[in-house]
């Protein structure tokens, strides 16, 4: 489905006419060139790629130069492919934030924040186990036990434990668009949106007649 | 990237700059719905503290403490009258919620 790159900017609350308050986020979407299509008899897929933000020349490596000099574009940051067949568009063409319309929902997909190293309690939803006080220590976020004893003698594969949380790669359902500004290649939508400040998001149009994609 | 969200500001919400600051004493002038019916209501107090977005106003009505927290760029604010300028050292006067009656005054501000 046809949709476009963007970055994060920052947060704002509007107001609806009723004067209720809206958290909504910034987001900085376009233009994007169309950089390379793909067809079934080449590729034996369908999609185009789009790329973001322009980059210099001379940080450009030689075979991605040649890739940009086919397209006839300057060479681009940030390269994101979208699935489909989109026949009346071509090599070198600009996509821009007026392929939404306001009030429609959108998905957008970005990378979260990087925790760190985490327990259980922050990294699984799990409820600790035991109580701060009535003579317990240490044992508030404890993972507790994680399996049984001489019978499988091990550790199953898969069990929830402690580690490395967050820089996933998130897709938000469902957003809503509250408004749109094309002078300026501005998005702004409702709520939050995964990932830190400056960092590249996907916004995705999503298929009529279905809410999910 | 600042001056995105000024750009955005500006375009969709009132944004008007208030020259108050901790200590004042202002009138609000607010919309209330009653009902069908939109109404003004007036809400006298001492700004206590003054957020990037929002504002606490307090006021003593019939030896109760009030505090109300209101938005810079809310819709239902019609007006804003600044009735005495404080001579305050702090930015957040929340010490004014333990002192009462003669107390719990600001001294003005003159310039």
């Amino acid at each position: 489905m046809l949709g476009i790159i963007g970055k994060y900017i920052g947060m704002i609350s509007l107001y609806d006419i009723h004067g209720i308050s809206i958290p909504c986020s910034i987001i900085k979407a376009g233009p994007c060139t169309i950089t390379q299509i793909k067809t079934i008899d080449k590729d034996s897929y369908c999609s185009i790629q789009l790329g973001f933000e322009h980059k210099n020349e001379k940080n450009t490596n030689k075979p991605l130069k040649g890739h940009f000099k086919k397209a006839n574009t300057l060479p681009h940051k940030k390269l994101v492919e979208f699935t489909g067949y989109f026949p009346n568009l071509k090599l070198g063409d600009n996509i821009k934030v007026n392929i939404f319309h306001e009030n429609e929902l959108i998905n957008i997909t970005g990378f979260s924040k990087g925790k760190g190293f985490q327990g259980v309690v922050k990294r699984h939803g799990f409820s600790g186990v035991g109580e701060s006080t009535h003579g317990q220590h240490n044992r508030l976020r404890a993972p507790g036990s994680i399996g049984a004893g001489s019978d499988p003698s091990r550790v199953f594969k898969g069990t929830l434990m402690a580690g490395r949380t967050g820089h996933e790669r998130i897709t938000i359902k469902n957003i809503k668009l509250i408004k749109i500004d094309i002078e300026k290649d501005l998005l702004i939508v409702k709520g939050s949106v995964p990932g830190y400040k400056n960092s590249y998001l996907i916004i995705n149009k999503i298929i009529n007649g279905s809410k999910s994609i | 990237m600042q001056n995105i969200i000024e750009y955005v500001q500006n375009k969709f919400n009132k944004n008007i700059k208030y020259s108050f600051n901790t200590g004042d004493t202002i009138t609000i002038d607010y919309e209330i719905k009653e009902g069908e019916r939109i109404r003004l209501q007036s809400f006298k107090g001492i700004v206590i503290q003054c957020k990037t977005n929002t504002f606490t106003l307090r006021k003593i009505s019939g030896n109760i403490g009030v505090e109300r927290i209101f938005m810079y760029n809310q819709p239902s604010i019609k007006n804003i009258e600044i009735n005495k300028k404080g001579n305050i050292r702090k930015s957040k006067i929340f010490y004014l919620r333990k002192l009462k009656g003669k107390k719990a005054n600001i001294k003005e501000k003159y310039k």
